[in-house]
């Protein structure tokens, strides 16, 4: 809501939401990212409330949703938000899960397969580089086949995991995003990000938003940024 | 229970009466030394506390710090060894949440999280491995599911602490100047607690680690629960947005007695609870038992009636129990009740303020006995000894610890750790950089200079990452204080810091005594950990690794000081030697040169000679810029003659390491020379080699990657197999 020159309220159409579950602790980074950095007509929406319909996007940022307990994102795909979030997946709004929102999409199956605990049982917190493998998702569309994009990892279940059936439907329909350059936590095909297979909905367990600032990313962050710079075409806004 | 015959003594000549049982259990648990710090509280007034930033409130927990443009930084330090000891990820874990409520209270978002780690030596003590894994992912554990970022710390082994562990965990708060809680109360207003149900976790906690560690008293440990805590710090700050906080504590050592009577008596009021409104996990627990435990993710707020409605709707939406157990009264009473029975009637400020203690101190016999000297029986070859060093566990890069906990979350960290100190982002455009150190070997040798080593090398860490030290938060470790050998390390370890912290006019804005550090084979070296925040007004300082071509250059003195070194503690097995002196007016000096050289971009990176010394601190600079380096230590500024030994490994302070670009070194050379700065060329960056030499002669050759295999996988190698 802002105020014109003359005095009437105006209400903007919020075009991108953040969910905000409990435990959710990335929220307010992505928020950041998407209003200050891309200037993105952003909202929180709190778990426990609907999104509107005329809503052109929604991410579902990482964190620890309820304190990760039982399994990474489990609980959270139980929310009465994901309702929603299946109804704005099956009109084809771009739908964005980062670490725990990739967590929670893959549970709430929204997304194929599973996300596993790393290979080595610890959290990882560190720099990589991604490879791209599909530029036609509406987070993608921007960035080069192949394109390197140097990110930050920070999950404990993170290990990507699909049995062979799945994993020939994933390369059928073109549904692989991202892959990481280097062995990094045991992740079959070293699988870092897919989408669904009208590919609108997007899971990545690296983090695009703490990559995305040239003050925060020592290598380039260039690569991250065309990833919003992707839904900013994609949703039509020009920049 | 742990009153002293003097105190029950005093507690009869005052109240004048027989006190209930419970009553004895307030005392007991408010009065035990981790609570009261009866022994240290007379002597921790030397400390400097006041400065042109300093912000001053009743009843906060922790510093603030004004920063500029309207937001405040708050910092607290604090220890949780006694519970680490017996189960470390437990106690780790729960001294981070401890830390991060003590922050919280002041109405400020917690935006890091350090940690300084000691344990026995890993590389032969099994049981001292076990703790430090544990502690480590207890630590992860919590921070990373908080969203707190983890940037920094530093973890050290010794003998001395086997059997034990020193978990020390500093927090760093932001917010608006204008949101902090100015603690208030009126008449009337409610007493409620939310958060975490009271369990028996924690009974008597406080006493528990007021004791040393004979037995491993398991019910005194806190179960932490990261999730509620989560929930707490984002319902709290929902809850300051909405004004609905008069006042805020949280509930630390000695549960709710202690928060209760510690409110009512820096606020002036009465406060009145009834037991059977405190929410508790388990049925039957006794009232007394409600009033000690130490159960985790519990605040103490004081709202008005007005807001209370509020206050409950917040916390309904993020699902966590709030209950009204009592009221203001203006008797400056503490009334504990159960329904409409009496448990306790005592004024709070009697219960808040235990009698404090003159301890004696005497110089212990030990420092008599250590020998200055030492002589070496057989040159070692320095190549295969800088190897070692890099690959020790106190040298090693500590990627294995800190790859585990989340240091980016929270968008702030522009310098990730690994390097000297990390620095984050603020909203006000400005820059905080955050650092502890500490180092008992040099204390051991020497309490006073030790200590000031310790801050001192916190503020070059500070100051290599070009933010000027603003304030510090000192953490004071040591044994068991009624032995006066002790008690007399504690005071020189607490006058070195406070003449230090005087001459640099650096304010003390928070800190914490831990006393009682000892199992049955003795007690724990003198361990003051030493955080320093720094701040930096306009860009970050992002240093560049060195390339072909660049100078090195070295500024301060080196002198004969291998005391409490790592070539003599970790290579030669010999405890003694003479410990580092800090030179003040050098240090200030040096430290100001170093701010000025970064602030006109002279130079490319800036790295300070700590542990292992000058050779060490060199080899880092070669190993995280993949580059090898030509030295000549012949021009190293010595005060006399020194040995080659002596100049590679002593841990002489106020020491830089420079790396200049050609094009920059006739600048900063004459910089140095005209602010008169004891500095040398020491040589040049080129190939994969680290080559060092005394004029011609030789000394140390070893290849960059195998020097980088030793550095980043000396600890993680080690903790592998076991």
């Amino acid at each position: 809501m802002c105020i014109n020159f003359i005095g009437e309220i105006i209400i903007k159409i919020v075009k991108v939401g953040v969910i905000v579950f409990p435990g959710s602790n990335c929220d307010r980074d992505m928020f950041h990212v998407l209003s200050d950095v891309f200037h993105l007509n952003t909202k929180y929406y709190w778990h426990e409330k609907g999104l509107p319909d005329n809503i052109d996007a929604v991410i579902l940022p990482g964190g620890f949703s309820y304190g990760d307990r039982l399994r990474a994102g489990v609980i959270a795909a139980n929310s009465p938000v994901i309702d929603d979030v299946k109804k704005l997946a099956n009109r084809g709004i771009p739908i964005l899960g980062v670490c725990n929102g990739f967590q929670i999409l893959v549970e709430s199956n929204l997304l194929p397969g599973v996300l596993l605990k790393n290979e080595s049982l610890n959290f990882m917190c560190q720099w990589t580089n991604l490879i791209v493998k599909n530029n036609k998702t509406p987070f993608t569309n921007k960035l080069k086949l192949n394109q390197k994009i140097p990110i930050p990892i920070a999950n404990g279940e993170g290990r990507y995991y699909a049995d062979p059936q799945l994993l020939r439907d994933l390369r059928q329909h073109d549904q692989i995003v991202f892959t990481y350059e280097n062995y990094v936590n045991g992740s079959l095909e070293q699988i870092a990000g897919i989408c669904s297979e009208d590919g609108n909905v997007v899971g990545m367990m690296p983090h695009p938003e703490r990559a995305a600032e040239r003050l925060l990313n020592p290598i380039d962050n260039k690569p991250s940024s065309l990833i919003f710079e992707s839904l900013l075409t994609t949703i039509g806004v020009k920049n | 229970m742990s009153l002293q015959e003097h105190e029950t003594k005093h507690i009869h000549d005052t109240i004048k009466r027989k006190l209930t049982k419970t009553e004895l259990q307030i005392i007991a648990a408010e009065w035990s030394e981790h609570c009261s710090y009866k022994s240290s509280k007379k002597h921790l007034k030397m400390l400097p506390t006041v400065g042109p930033n300093v912000i001053v409130e009743k009843g906060y927990d922790s510093g603030v710090l004004d920063v500029g443009g309207g937001y405040v930084v708050t910092v607290h330090i604090e220890s949780h060894n006694h519970p680490s000891a017996v189960e470390p990820f437990g106690g780790a874990a729960t001294g981070v949440g401890g830390v991060i409520r003590d922050i919280l209270s002041a109405g400020t978002r917690p935006i890091a999280i350090l940690d300084g780690l000691r344990f026995g030596d890993i590389e032969n003590d099994t049981h001292a491995r076990w703790l430090f894994k544990n502690a480590v992912s207890g630590i992860a554990n919590y921070g990373n599911c908080l969203g707190i970022p983890t940037i920094g710390g530093e973890v050290e082994f010794d003998d001395c602490y086997s059997g034990y562990a020193l978990v020390d965990v500093a927090a760093i708060g932001f917010g608006k100047k204008n949101r902090l809680i100015k603690n208030h109360a009126t008449n009337g207003d409610l007493v409620v607690l939310i958060g975490g149900s009271t369990g028996r976790d924690g009974i008597g906690g406080s006493q528990f680690a007021s004791d040393s560690l004979e037995n491993e008293d398991r019910s005194a440990v806190q179960i932490p629960d990261p999730f509620i805590e989560k929930l707490i710090i984002e319902a709290i700050l929902e809850a300051r947005n909405e004004k609905c906080i008069n006042a805020m504590k949280d509930l630390g050592g000695g549960g709710l007695s202690c928060a209760i009577s510690e409110t009512a008596e820096s606020l002036g009021i009465g406060i009145e609870l009834d037991v059977n409104k405190v929410h508790t996990r388990e049925s039957g627990l006794l009232p007394d038992e409600i009033m000690i435990s130490e159960s985790q993710e519990r605040m103490l707020l004081i709202t008005s009636k007005q807001k209370l409605v509020k206050l409950k709707q917040i916390c309904d939406k993020f699902r966590i129990t709030c209950s009204t157990i009592g009221h203001v009264k203006n008797d400056k009473m503490m009334h504990v009740t159960k329904a409409k029975k009496t448990l306790a009637l005592l004024p709070a400020e009697f219960v808040a303020r235990a009698p404090l203690l003159d301890r004696k101190k005497t110089k212990p016999k030990y420092l008599m006995k250590i020998k200055k000297e030492y002589k070496i029986k057989n040159t070692l070859d320095y190549t295969k000894t800088i190897l070692k060093l890099l690959s020790s566990p106190n040298i090693a890069s500590k990627h294995w610890v800190f790859s585990q906990y989340d240091h980016e979350v929270g968008i702030r960290t522009v310098v990730k750790p690994g390097v000297d100190a990390s620095v984050l982002r603020l909203d006000n455009g400005k820059f905080l950089s955050a650092k502890i150190d500490g180092n008992p070997k040099h204390c051991y040798l020497d309490p006073r200079q030790g200590a000031i080593g310790c801050f001192e090398e916190a503020c070059r860490n500070i100051v290599c990452c070009g933010t000027n030290p603003i304030g510090m938060v000192d953490h004071l470790q040591f044994g068991n204080p009624e032995n006066p050998e002790i008690f007399w390390t504690f005071i020189e370890s607490l006058e070195g810091l406070t003449e230090y912290a005087k001459f640099l006019r650096i304010p003390c804005v928070g800190g914490k005594v831990s006393f009682y550090n000892e199992t049955p084979s003795g007690p724990i070296k003198p361990t003051p950990l030493i955080g320093v925040l720094g701040i930096s007004d306009k860009t970050p300082f992002l240093s560049e690794h060195p390339s072909n071509g660049d100078y090195l250059i070295i500024i301060g003195v080196t002198n004969d000081e291998l005391g409490g070194s790592e070539y003599f503690e970790y290579i030669q097995k010999f405890i003694g030697g003479i410990c580092p002196v800090v030179d003040f007016k050098d240090s200030k000096s040096n430290m100001l040169a170093v701010l000025s050289l970064i602030e006109n971009k002279l130079v490319k990176s800036v790295h300070d000679c700590s542990k292992g010394g000058m050779s060490i601190a060199l080899s880092e600079l070669g190993i995280f810029g993949n580059i090898g380096c030509d030295v000549d230590i012949e021009k190293v500024p010595c005060k006399k003659n020194l040995s080659s030994e002596k100049i590679l490994f002593s841990e002489s302070h106020s020491r830089y390491l420079l790396v200049i670009n050609k094009k920059n070194i006739d600048s900063a050379k004459k910089f140095l020379n005209r602010k008169k700065i004891s500095f040398a060329i020491l040589g040049k960056f080129s190939g994969d080699q680290i080559n060092i030499r005394r004029k011609s002669k030789n000394l140390v050759k070893f290849k960059i990657d195998l020097g980088q295999k030793r550095y980043f996988n000396g600890l993680g190698d080690l903790l592998k197999h076991g």
